[in-house]
């Protein structure tokens, strides 16, 4: 591997084959994921009441549902918005808490002590709550539980940011960036959190398979995504009023699940090993 | 003899300082149970639909009724009302079952959630405790591989996907174990088994790590090159000093565990908080909500006190540094 990209995938993986095994899952899942619902030819969500409870054959590769709809298209089109909804989520939640860890960091003092007790508390309501909540004044759907995951999903990050910054302020390059008269956000973004990027990209990573594995679980629930479309939670549920007779109808959306969230494991180890970044899955 | 006069005074400037430390987390862990009640009091009234709202019903019964309760008087005043009760340790009574108290469905669902809970705190320490020794010790490659290995696929399986496997495997399957109720000891491996597979897993690597690095400091060196043997000198150096990140996520585990999980108490039907909680939601049981999760935050804040206090006890360290940053970074 050559270039920029090649460098920066060794800084930050070290060239590990977990790293690698990792993408490549990943890869294909997201592959799949688009391909199967676009190119492939059943819909995931159109019923056909002949072709109800079948088992994996050559035309259905993961059989039906109840309603007769295509089980491969929907579990993949199931995983593309899990994969949709975990990885804008930690995106938001990765910005909101790199800004809001940095200014408590940064800042010190009183207005780090306001606003971390404001982030413990949110932190400690139970986010069932709030998705609740949101999923009934704006409607179930994608936008709200990416909204209600949002809520309390940045703080794991800003404590690690402002954990970062309060360790890196005092070293003697900020030091000189703030004699010369460099303007504190400038120093921030310029000097501190490049220096923090191993442990913000960690955290970043697991980010993504923790999203997934709320919305999984929120939405087995029932108050997640809400019918027609579908999410690997909301695939398992619906398979769940008849898992004794049919249990393939909740195994597949599963396997699917748990490779998902092992490959996004794999690369956010890789990294975390790599990088000494703290904290992945194992927090 | 100076030197045992100094000593004293810095024992007692740090008892002091411990004292103050503890109490102020204390204030600020009260504060925060008050505005987690206020906010929840307001979020719960956004909710649309109203607790007497049932298909059937007329809306003159549904003001009657709401007005017997004390709905339509201002928010402000309904607010006053509940945080007085609340002071008294008054959760007022479920608005869908008039005949029973919040604080008795409290009282008769968390023994059963806390009962599984702590069975599940108490296998997915000693498990994760025990394999974490084992990662870090072994000198075997294929033992500590096949223990990362099973820890990150005991972490990627979300835990209601660990439960319904292992419902359909021993109970559906074969029928080696029951699938709800918590009547006997048998109903209980189930649905600790799939609570405990995560915490296990974290707490593993989190020992493992911290044991690793432990191991290749200097006074465990010296320990065995005086003589000592391997697995004394882990189990009477290293892993007091290694215990302290694995405490600080076992104490926020241990109250998620303690306040249940909905998802396993639904799959499994265990008549637990959690099962409440989704309950009380949908029937809009407005102060079976406020008083669920106000007894869970609690709980949740004087778990997170108590270990953050143990640590701070344990490593004088960690106190100085808790004084200093607050340097507290945990979920």
């Amino acid at each position: 591997m050559r270039g920029r990209a090649g460098r920066i995938w060794k800084k930050y993986t070290g060239g590990s084959k977990m790293a690698a095994a990792g993408c490549a899952i990943l890869a294909l899942w997201i592959i799949l994921a688009i391909a199967v619902p676009l190119f492939g030819p059943w819909s995931w969500s159109e019923q056909n009441a002949e072709i109800r409870n079948q088992t994996s054959s050559l035309a259905h590769w993961f059989g039906t549902d109840r309603f007769g709809r295509d089980l491969f298209a929907r579990v993949w089109y199931g995983a593309g918005l899990s994969l949709f909804i975990g990885i804008v989520s930690a995106l938001i939640n990765g910005g909101i808490g790199v800004m809001y860890g940095a200014v408590c960091g940064y800042a010190g003092g009183k207005t780090d002590m306001l606003l971390m007790r404001a982030a413990d508390i949110i932190s400690s309501i139970p986010s069932m709550l709030y998705v609740i909540l949101i999923t009934l004044v704006m409607g179930a759907g994608a936008g709200s539980i990416i909204l209600g995951l949002c809520v309390a999903g940045w703080i794991s990050m800003a404590r690690i940011v402002r954990g970062e910054i309060i360790r890196l302020k005092e070293a003697d390059y900020a030091c000189a960036a703030r004699m010369e008269g460099i303007p504190p956000l400038r120093i921030l973004v310029r000097h501190l959190l490049p220096n923090a990027a191993g442990p913000i990209l960690v955290n970043l990573i697991f980010l993504v398979p923790q999203a997934v594995f709320t919305e999984a679980f929120l939405s087995f629930l029932g108050v997640g995504i809400a019918a027609p479309a579908a999410s690997l939670g909301t695939i398992i549920q619906e398979a769940r009023s008849q898992m004794i007779l049919y249990p393939y109808q909740m195994i597949w959306p599963l396997l699917v699940l748990c490779v998902m969230i092992l490959a996004l494991n794999m690369i956010g180890t890789a990294v975390e090993e790599k990088t000494g970044g703290r904290r992945g899955w194992s927090e | 003899m100076t030197a045992v006069c100094r000593e004293g005074t810095m024992r007692r400037a740090g008892e002091e300082r411990m004292l103050r430390y503890t109490l102020k987390r204390m204030l600020i862990g009260v504060l925060s149970l008050i505005v987690l009640a206020t906010v929840t009091f307001f979020l719960v009234r956004i909710m649309p639909g109203s607790p007497f709202q049932q298909g059937g019903v007329s809306s003159q019964v549904v003001e009657a009724v709401e007005e017997e309760y004390g709905l339509n008087e201002p928010i402000f005043t309904q607010y006053l009302n509940y945080m007085g009760g609340l002071l008294k340790g008054d959760f007022g009574i479920s608005y869908q079952d008039p005949s029973t108290e919040v604080a008795e469905v409290i009282k008769r669902a968390w023994p059963v959630t806390a009962s599984v809970g702590i069975a599940a705190l108490a296998v997915s320490v000693l498990l994760g405790t025990g394999l974490g020794i084992l990662r870090a010790v072994s000198e075997k490659r294929a033992v500590r591989e096949i223990i990362s290995g099973a820890g990150m696929l005991a972490a990627g399986i979300p835990t209601f996907a660990a439960a319904i496997l292992l419902l359909l495997l021993f109970s559906v399957r074969l029928k080696w174990l029951p699938a709800s109720g918590l009547l006997s000891p048998a109903h209980y491996i189930l649905p600790v088994t799939a609570l405990a597979l995560y915490p296990a897993a974290v707490i593993s690597r989190l020992t493992s790590n911290a044991l690793s690095a432990e191991m290749g400091k200097a006074y465990y060196l010296f320990a065995r090159a005086k003589g000592l043997g391997k697995w004394r000198a882990v189990f009477t150096h290293a892993l007091k000093n290694a215990y302290l990140p694995v405490l600080n996520y076992v104490g926020p585990a241990s109250a998620s565990l303690l306040t249940g999980s909905f998802v396993i108490e639904s799959i499994f039907t265990i008549p637990g908080l959690g099962r409440e909680f989704v309950g009380s939601i949908t029937n809009r049981d407005y102060t079976l909500i406020l008083g669920l999760t106000v007894f869970m935050g609690a709980v949740v804040i004087a778990v997170n006190l108590a270990t953050d206090l143990l640590c701070a006890w344990l490593s004088p360290e960690t106190g100085r540094a808790y004084k200093k940053a607050d340097g507290r970074q945990r979920k």
